[in-house]
């Protein structure tokens, strides 16, 4: 049999390509461990022009140093990046931009560098391929975005190079595993090298180099909300998710948002929840990172079990105090993983609840505004149904019972829940339901293909607002959608332009309720009612093991 | 600030009226005082807030507050800090509460 | 539901007033239908409150009358303008004629209001001088801070002429604020984005260490009633010029012995604490237990 016809090049180009960078960089290092003065030179030796280059950006565990030294490389040697990573959260992440070292972009949020980089793509300094969910993203690293250098980072290394990231791995397994096994390079800074580590995250011949960094990676308590900040309009709302959804549909397992309004949710779980008697019925299993507001739920008994995406900044003593909630390795401490978890959300919870800032009649909800690029992390990939799911469960199959009639014949199929939880107007009387979504003029500006929606109308069932919830999976036509949508919108213009008599209507079928439809009195959503009303109530709740950052005390 | 004074119909209370006040002027938060006021059929409300050109919103709020309520011979007078409707709304039923001794 | 205390830090300045006195004995004067609202904001186009941010009047503690001033922190940081002050110093020329038991000031305040600067800082000298007025005629005048503006500048010196100072340790106490000392000098002297650190120097657990509170009460309305009440079964203190002699010369000391302090922790080991970092998770009893034992023990 006649043996396939090598291309002149042969078959391991990868692998002489490799070879080449890693004998480059040989004189840098000693073994794998190279002296963080050498970081910027290490980056030279390594990264070829044109490259696809990801510089590990978490929403939490950030490779800083690593992001440092690139931007002093020397842009006529390190130039036309590809960059692919999920998260643009570092000042260096656009910098490295603005130097004219990045051709183009491939992403999924940018959060606190959402201006900053709308200014270059206005400006034509950088092509974006897409705005990515995380899954996606993950998912083209196998495919056609696979970095072929990674900068990475890790709590600490051992000599051999095995890395122990902490609770915080995150993005670090899909990334190295991507990068390790196509050819790529793998660069680690680390706090520290241990003769022995707590346990091993990533294995040490998946890592190239390690260098310990001058100061700790920065890791941003981003999941953080203070319940002092909690109003009472999102006292009722919650009161309105928790009786008019979570028991309705009898939801266990869930994934939220990050905002206030879910926080307020969890707060409520003890104290409102627990009256109407649904511990146990509801929350019991999330995706979900360990938000100190789910403490007070977690002590009363309300949870059985949380996978992570991240971790987050002070709960690292509480969750691994909590081994029977928390995914915790046999070192003791808590593994997350974004990848994991956004496919656990995605497929195996029943209900996403987040908020969003603006809404449009058709149920599209988005983030974006225009002059900012931001991204919407994990709602999208939560926020939307999964069209592969085939496991059954009770709130599953009554959304799709409710979205497809009860016909016969119809193919019995559930659907996912997936609710927006507003108020009608934000601070300085910003209408949260808008005729266009900013999103339109947002993609307008940049040139890009699509408007940057977070939730598409299509993938939503309810809208929570304090006039109220509307299912829109009773609604049967895109009128009535329509007046649902605007029937709990208030007194934005969206809301005072319904049809009145159609939204009575709408709500006699009880597809919109009000408060007092489900027996809740707005005169009895007060701040009394949260399980904790600031960060030290929290901490008294943990029995004092979780331990804030300090810009969030006061005491 | 804007101010304007606005007038609705609503059912005559049927209980005396304790002037009360209730809330405080802070950012995005209003007080409402509640005073007896003539006719008796008539909610007379006077606003006084920070937040410009919402006049139609603030009658469309306060006509479903007089409708929904027996606030006939009540006269409110509101000092508002960029209050949205969801907490205008919440603070003109507490103040209803408080000074007239229950719900609707 | 659980019936929960009424947390003093969150409650307004009227709901404070309700849970602190007698049921039915709070009397108010000034009230807000009489709309004696700031001119000076009005002129400047800015949101005005009926009672200008203060509640005055008269009510019993434990059937004993008093006079009653209580700022209302969520209304211009409870800043101290014209006619807020001047309700206050009427509130405490009143206390000479009717002779209560005491005078309770419930501070919330960041000092003067800066929109009407003048007429502020006249009445903070006001309410001082009609703070030793009425303390000369035998009526104590007790202060409580516990409120999310603490008590700052004017209101901060007014509180510490008072003869008892009862503060939670979410309340705050100083001259110049946090962002101001900031502002002036440097983030390398105070970053006043440490919450932590502005709590260990400006809140109610190291002004009680340091003496200048003479109570610490957890953050709760009923706690502050029961310290008042404790405060007033205390004998006042004489203020004659030999005790304020003594006074000076202990303020001298202390400033000697912590002139190189920079943090609340350091004081807080001076003051036989044998966990300083434990200090800010103390609960309050716990607190006042160690401290009364670090103070037995012969410590600062």
């Amino acid at each position: 049999m006649q043996g396939a016809e090598h291309p002149p090049a042969g078959w391991d180009r990868q692998a002489r390509n490799r070879a080449a960078r890693l004998a480059r960089a040989a004189p840098l290092a000693r073994g794998k461990q190279v002296d963080a003065g050498q970081a910027v030179a290490l980056l030279e030796a390594l990264i070829e022009p044109g490259d696809r280059l990801c510089i590990e950006g978490n929403n939490q565990k950030q490779a800083d140093f690593l992001a440092r030294a690139l931007v002093q490389t020397d842009p006529a040697r390190v130039r036309e990046l590809h960059l692919v990573q999920s998260v643009l959260a570092l000042p260096e992440h656009i910098d490295i931009i603005e130097r004219g070292q990045v051709a183009r972009l491939d992403f999924s949020f940018s959060g606190q560098q959402a201006g900053r980089l709308a200014r270059l793509v206005e400006a034509g300094r950088i092509r974006i391929g897409a705005i990515h969910t995380y899954l996606e993203l993950y998912a083209r690293y196998f495919v056609d975005l696979t970095p072929q250098v990674a900068l990475v980072a890790a709590q600490a290394a051992d000599r051999q190079g095995n890395l122990y990231t902490g609770p915080n791995t995150e993005d670090t397994p899909v990334i190295v595993e991507a990068t390790a096994f196509k050819g790529g390079i793998v660069v680690a800074q680390v706090n520290e090298i241990v003769d022995r580590l707590p346990r091993v995250d990533i294995p040490a011949d998946w890592v190239d180099f390690t260098l310990v960094a001058p100061t700790p990676h920065y890791v941003e308590p981003l999941f953080t909300r203070d319940p002092a900040l909690i109003t009472e309009t999102q006292v009722l709302t919650a009161m309105i998710a928790i009786k008019g959804l979570y028991a309705e549909y009898g939801i266990t397992r869930l994934n939220h948002g990050i905002g206030f309004d879910t926080a307020a949710i969890e707060l409520l779980l003890p104290t409102y929840a627990a009256e109407l008697g649904l511990k146990g019925k509801i929350c019991t299993h999330w995706a979900l990172n360990p938000h100190p507001t789910l403490i007070p739920a977690i002590e009363a008994g309300f949870v059985q079990s949380v996978h992570s995406f991240g971790s987050e900044v002070g709960m690292e003593r509480y969750v691994a105090a909590r081994p029977d909630v928390f995914f915790i390795g046999a070192d003791g401490t808590m593994r997350s993983n974004r990848a994991l978890c956004q496919a656990a959300g995605h497929y195996a919870c029943d209900l996403f609840i987040g908020s969003t800032l603006q809404i449009d009649l058709a149920g599209n909800s988005s983030t974006a505004t225009k002059g900012r690029i931001a991204g919407f992390g994990g709602a999208p990939n939560m926020g939307a149904d999964a069209r592969g799911r085939r496991h059954a469960s009770p709130a599953w199959l009554r959304a799709g019972r409710e979205a497809r009639g009860e016909g016969t014949g119809t193919m019995p199929r559930g659907q996912k829940l997936v609710a927006q939880i507003v108020e009608t107007y934000r601070e300085h009387m910003q209408p949260a339901f808008v005729e266009q979504l900013d999103a339109w003029a947002l993609a307008e500006s940049a040139g890009m293909e699509l408007p940057p929606v977070m939730i598409y109308g299509e993938d939503l069932s309810h809208i929570i607002t304090e006039e109220g919830i509307a299912n829109l999976l009773l609604c049967r036509s895109p009128e009535e959608r329509e007046q649902a949508i605007r029937g709990v919108a208030g007194y934005t213009p969206v809301g005072l332009a319904r049809d009145k008599r159609m939204v009575e209507n709408l709500r006699d079928r009880g597809i919109i309720r009000r408060p007092q439809d489900l027996g809740i009195d707005p005169r009895e959503a007060t701040r009394d009612l949260l399980a904790a009303r600031n960060i030290k109530e929290l901490v008294h709740a943990s029995g004092g093991l979780y331990e804030p950052p300090k810009k969030y005390r006061n005491w | 600030m804007e101010k304007f004074n606005l007038e609705f119909d609503s059912p005559p209370s049927p209980v005396g009226v304790r002037s009360t006040l209730c809330g405080v002027v802070s950012s995005g938060n209003l007080e409402v005082l509640v005073e007896a006021g003539e006719p008796s059929h008539v909610c007379r409300v006077e606003v006084n807030t920070s937040a410009v050109g919402f006049r139609d919103i603030w009658q469309a709020v306060l006509a479903d507050f007089a409708a929904s309520h027996a606030a006939g011979g009540l006269s409110l007078a509101i000092n508002d800090a960029g209050a949205t409707p969801a907490v205008v709304g919440l603070r003109l039923a507490q103040a209803f509460e408080t000074s007239t001794g229950g719900p609707t | 539901m659980t019936l929960r205390r009424v947390s003093y830090f969150e409650a307004s300045a009227r709901a404070r007033v309700a849970g602190l006195m007698d049921p039915g004995s709070v009397l108010e004067w000034c009230p807000p239908q009489q709309r004696h609202s700031s001119p000076h904001l009005a002129l400047l186009d800015a949101p005005v409150a009926f009672d200008d941010g203060v509640m005055v009047g008269s009510a019993r503690l434990d059937g004993m009358p008093l006079l009653f001033a209580a700022q209302e922190g969520r209304f211009n940081g409870g800043a101290v303008g014209e006619v807020h002050g001047a309700k206050i110093c009427g509130l405490l020329r009143r206390a000479l004629r009717e002779r209560p038991r005491a005078v309770l000031l419930l501070v919330d305040s960041g000092g003067v209001r800066l929109h009407e600067a003048n007429a502020g800082l006249i009445a903070i000298s006001e309410i001082m001088r009609g703070v030793l007025a009425a303390q000369a005629a035998g009526i104590p005048v007790i202060a409580l801070i516990g409120g999310s503006c603490g008590a700052f500048g004017g209101m901060g010196i007014v509180s510490r002429l008072c003869d008892a100072l009862i503060m939670s340790e979410e309340g705050r106490l100083g001259l110049s604020g946090p962002e101001v000392i900031e502002t002036v000098q440097g983030v390398e002297e105070f970053d006043s984005r440490d919450r932590a650190l502005v709590w260990r120097v400006t809140g109610g657990k190291l002004r009680r260490a340091l003496g200048e509170a003479s109570d610490l009460v957890g953050d709760d309305v009923g706690a502050f009633r029961a310290a008042t009440l404790a405060a007033l079964a205390r004998p006042s203190e004489v203020r004659d010029l030999e005790r304020l002699l003594a006074n000076q010369q202990a303020l001298e000391t202390r400033r000697q012995h912590f002139a190189e302090a920079r943090d609340g922790l350091e004081i807080w080991r001076a003051c036989g604490f044998a966990e300083p970092e434990a200090v800010p998770m103390l609960a309050v009893d716990d607190f006042n237990r160690q401290l009364a034992a670090g103070q037995a023990g012969g410590s600062i």
